[in-house]
């Protein structure tokens, strides 16, 4: 490319590129900007103690613990619908189906599950969960309206076809990058299709879906509104947990038939339907930052992850 | 995300599956095995399939209720009489009063109102981003630039939707003297921080799909660097940036936090950005919480809901079809 240099000036294109350097950097120092007004405002509140205590005093005093609780709680249970579903599903689509029509109808539409609106998503949990399954349950098991109504089941079942998409397409991008001829050898050895898939193929890939995993659940934590009308509870004096007791032995248990608080509705709530929002604010940043600190943590911890697997696989 | 990993779903397992040659040595037990478990697979695979159509099914399902009580012309206007006998048509989102007007036009009008600008402020910073990211920026320093991207695409929205309410409309109401403290102007700025991240990787996607024969064919004939990217790299990933800038409007269109905290949330039929609006997204998410289920202002939410996912459904088919046009044409 030195030979290029000797070239007359393009003044256009000194300009131009260096335009699209400035753009670039200008996005990047708005990001940096950005988390630093969280972090200058929201480092004073965060403690350990905010982070476990309960809200007090309307909101004004006090730490966001079941917030965080809930987020925990929601997310684990989504991760429990979403992975083995995901993964399942994207072994089906690069192992066993064939390229034809119909396969390629089931990659578009994971496309289009990621294009749908979150709040859609939320419309759907109402209609679908909510009013029709579980209305359904309660009318077979005799129970009353107890999964008929906003609950933490129904809100992870939501998000866990939201995210669906991000563990769909991470555990292809990792299926897709194992090598032929570890499959090939397998084939050799006399092992079957489902053992070499098990064998062979899943352990190469397990980075990949962990990655997956992490990107979905970092996602999850930061929506808002699908689980708006999905069971998200301004403020609850107890944390949604049941003991299940054996003899003497209790072991509490997430109840996911009652609602939650979520660390990103907190949010929501303490910046719109504050009834004292001077007082609140100190809280909201300190919440915001515990928010932001969770997801980036994640989404670093990922991509990390998928660098070091991609190194590995570019070394086989 | 996800966006910038979508590839993978258009690139088929070329491979065929094997089978053994030995097939009559294999067990019968374990065909019969290998078989079922192949169908459980099949089952989980068309899950994404099953959830699309569910969730048109259950829009459908409870929005068309909505067609018993409001006529689909009541979404548009409503015949009100005045008080001196005329009848006038008018244009309102009003569902609590007790003549309940659902015309859907302040909505919409919202809704572009917040999306257009965003994607136009979005394409701006986007591609020029993707441009530097793809042709510009030295590897080693694209390395670590580009997670800073998928950052970015990271900040949950909730957390963008309270910095435009707590800082930048104090901001912008300083600097520019709006009509109203939050409108469509401070929420479009808080769209593109979704906006841009989406198209920067998406076009970085698209110009680093290009043949780098392409590029060497453009110096060898004397072009500089700008002239290449200019004349050679854009138009030939001219299908591949336009589809990242549909699907990052339909992105705009469909984001709810940003522009429930930040628009003002005011229905008002407006073409000035500085006013209060509402869009259709931040009408569902602020009163489904509040209807009784089963009234008409209940049916009409997911009637809007309809008009959602219909809209973002074409704008996602159409960006797909245009990059698989796109990545059928650059195989070489």
């Amino acid at each position: 490319m030195d030979l290029l240099k000797r070239k007359h000036k393009d003044v256009q294109g000194i300009i131009f590129i260096n335009l699209t350097r400035v753009l670039f950097f200008l996005l990047v120092a708005v990001l940096f900007l950005l988390l630093g007004k969280i972090i200058f405002e929201g480092a004073g509140i965060v403690s350990l103690e905010f982070i476990f205590d309960s809200p007090r005093n309307n909101m004004t005093e006090g730490g966001i613990g079941p917030a965080i609780f809930g987020t925990i709680a929601v997310t684990f249970i989504m991760i429990f619908f979403a992975v083995p579903l995901g993964v399942f599903s994207a072994i089906y689509l690069n192992e066993y189906a064939k390229d034809t029509f119909f396969t390629r109808v089931i990659r578009t539409s994971i496309n289009n599950l990621a294009g749908v609106p979150s709040i859609v998503f939320g419309l759907f949990g109402l209609g679908f969960f909510i009013l029709f399954v579980g209305r359904n349950i309660d009318d077979v098991l005799q129970t009353g309206l107890l999964f008929g109504q906003p609950a933490l089941l129904w809100a992870s079942a939501t998000l866990a076809i939201l995210v669906l998409p991000i563990v769909i397409v991470s555990t292809l991008e990792a299926l897709n990058s194992v090598p032929k001829s570890h499959r090939d050898a397998s084939y050799g050895l006399g092992a079957t299709k489902w053992q070499t898939i098990k064998h062979v193929v899943l352990p190469q890939a397990r980075p990949g879906i962990l990655t997956g995993t992490i990107l979905a659940i970092s996602r999850g934590a930061g929506e808002t509104a699908p689980i708006l009308f999905l069971g998200a509870a301004f403020f609850l004096p107890n944390l949604p947990v049941v003991d299940i007791c054996i003899g003497d032995y209790c072991i509490p248990m997430i109840n996911p038939t009652e609602q939650f608080m979520y660390l990103a509705y907190h949010i929501f709530i303490l910046a719109t339907q504050s009834a004292n929002p001077t007082r609140s604010l100190p809280i909201q940043y300190g919440s915001t930052l515990v928010l932001i600190a969770l997801t980036f943590l994640l989404n670093i911890t990922a991509i990390i992850f998928r660098y070091r697997f991609r190194k590995i696989l570019g070394r086989l | 995300m996800a966006d910038t990993q979508t590839n993978i779903l258009d690139t088929p397992n070329s491979e065929s599956p094997v089978e053994s040659s030995f097939g009559k040595k294999i067990k019968k037990s374990t065909r019969i095995k290998e078989g079922l478990i192949k169908y459980f697979f099949a089952v989980n695979g068309v899950m994404a399939l099953v959830f699309i159509i569910l969730i048109f099914v259950f829009l459908f399902k409870e929005g068309f209720k909505a067609m018993d009580h409001i006529g689909l012309f009541d979404f548009v206007y409503l015949n009100q009489v005045q008080s001196d006998g005329s009848v006038q048509r008018v244009y309102e989102w009003y569902p609590t009063s007790e003549e309940a007007r659902y015309s859907l036009i302040p909505l919409i009008l919202g809704t572009l109102l917040t999306a257009i600008p965003a994607t136009i402020i979005s394409t701006f910073f986007g591609v020029a981003a993707g441009i530097y990211l793809s042709e510009i920026a030295n590897p080693k320093l694209k390395e670590f630039l580009k997670p800073m991207i998928e950052l970015f695409a990271g900040i949950p929205t909730v957390v963008l939707g309270f910095i435009m309410l707590a800082v930048g409309a104090s901001f912008f109401n300083d600097l520019l003297n709006p009509e109203n403290r939050l409108n469509a102007f401070i929420a479009s700025i808080g769209l593109s921080f979704v906006i841009i991240p989406v198209i920067a990787s998406l076009t970085e996607d698209a110009l680093h799909s290009i043949p780098n024969d392409l590029r060497m064919a453009s110096y060898g004939i004397g072009a500089t660097k700008w002239q290449t990217i200019r004349h050679v790299i854009l138009p030939a990933a001219f299908s591949g940036v336009s589809a990242s800038i549909i699907l990052g409007f339909g992105r705009a269109i469909g984001e709810t936090m940003i522009v429930l905290m930040a628009s003002g949330n005011a229905a008002n039929i407006t073409a000035n950005i500085f006013n209060s609006v509402r869009t259709m997204t931040a009408t569902i998410a602020a009163e489904m919480g509040e209807v009784s289920h089963g009234s008409d202002h209940y049916y009409a939410l997911f009637f809007i809901g309809i008009v959602l996912f219909t809209i973002t459904f074409i704008l996602n088919l159409f960006a797909e079809i245009i990059i698989n046009r796109m990545r059928k044409k650059n195989s070489f």
